[in-house]
């Protein structure tokens, strides 16, 4: 099974869409709503999601450790997932 | 169950913004769980940061992302939605077309210039009457200070950059 990260916000429309997508296609994932920590967890995830996406975007999907999906890119998560 | 709030802040958005020219999208659920997003980044920040960016929490830092964002017109321009499709072209509003992802403008525009003294800001134009621009929408005037807020989008004084 594949590992699935999605970092999101709480308050992103994109975000939820991508959670929706997710969800109806079950794939399992862990997610982090990144507005919501505060202090050394938020620095330390923010740093995680500007590993993999530079300009520090949401949604930002990391697939096995490997791939990323920035934005609500139903085409590219398809692939990612292979759906 | 929306709150009173949420659709209240969705109606004069959509009546504030056609009034100017400006499109919201027609998910009308989609554009509601932005209305929370935002009154959500209201309550938390004390202002509306945009609700599909990490805001930093300092009015000065995110001045650039309250909706509507510096950023807007030029996405609607080049992708027909803003960031987070709130706004749309005329075309995506009429159904004729779907919203895509657009990329993060942000960061990538030039730096604007360093603010100025507000003192050495006035008096500089032939009239001695200083012309200043609302950095969201563009909106022009020549006044001895920019106003409490832009008449066409609603931008508070202190997104406004003396132009002339």
């Amino acid at each position: 099974m594949k590992k699935v990260k999605l970092y999101a916000l709480s308050t992103c429309g994109w975000c939820k869409k991508t959670r929706s997508f997710l969800d109806s296609h079950y794939v399992q994932y862990e997610y982090e709503y990144v507005d919501l920590l505060t202090g050394a967890e938020k620095d330390r995830v923010m740093a995680e999601v500007k590993r993999w996406n530079p300009s520090l975007s949401f949604p930002t999907v990391v697939v096995d450790d490997a791939k990323v999906v920035v934005g609500f890119r139903e085409d590219l998560l398809r692939e990612v997932l292979g759906l | 169950m929306r709150s009173q709030a949420t659709q209240e802040l969705y109606e004069r958005l959509k009546r504030e913004g056609e009034a100017a020219g400006y499109y919201l999208n027609p998910d009308v659920d989609f554009v509601l769980d932005l209305m929370e997003g935002l009154l959500t980044n209201e309550e938390r920040y004390g202002y509306g940061a945009c609700p599909c960016r990490l805001a930093a929490g300092v009015r000065e830092k995110d001045l650039d992302i309250i909706c509507p964002c510096d950023y807007r017109d030029a996405d609607l321009n080049e992708y027909g939605a803003c960031y987070c499709a709130l706004y749309v072209s005329e075309e995506i509003a009429r159904g004729e077309k779907k919203p895509q992802p657009v990329p993060e403008r942000r960061g990538t525009m030039p730096e604007p210039p360093i603010e100025k003294h507000e003192e050495e800001l006035v008096g500089f134009t032939k009239s001695g009457i200083p012309v200043w621009r609302c950095k969201v929408c563009g909106y022009l005037c020549a006044r001895p200070q920019p106003p409490l807020k832009c008449p066409i989008c609603k931008a508070d004084r202190d997104r406004f950059e003396r132009f002339a």
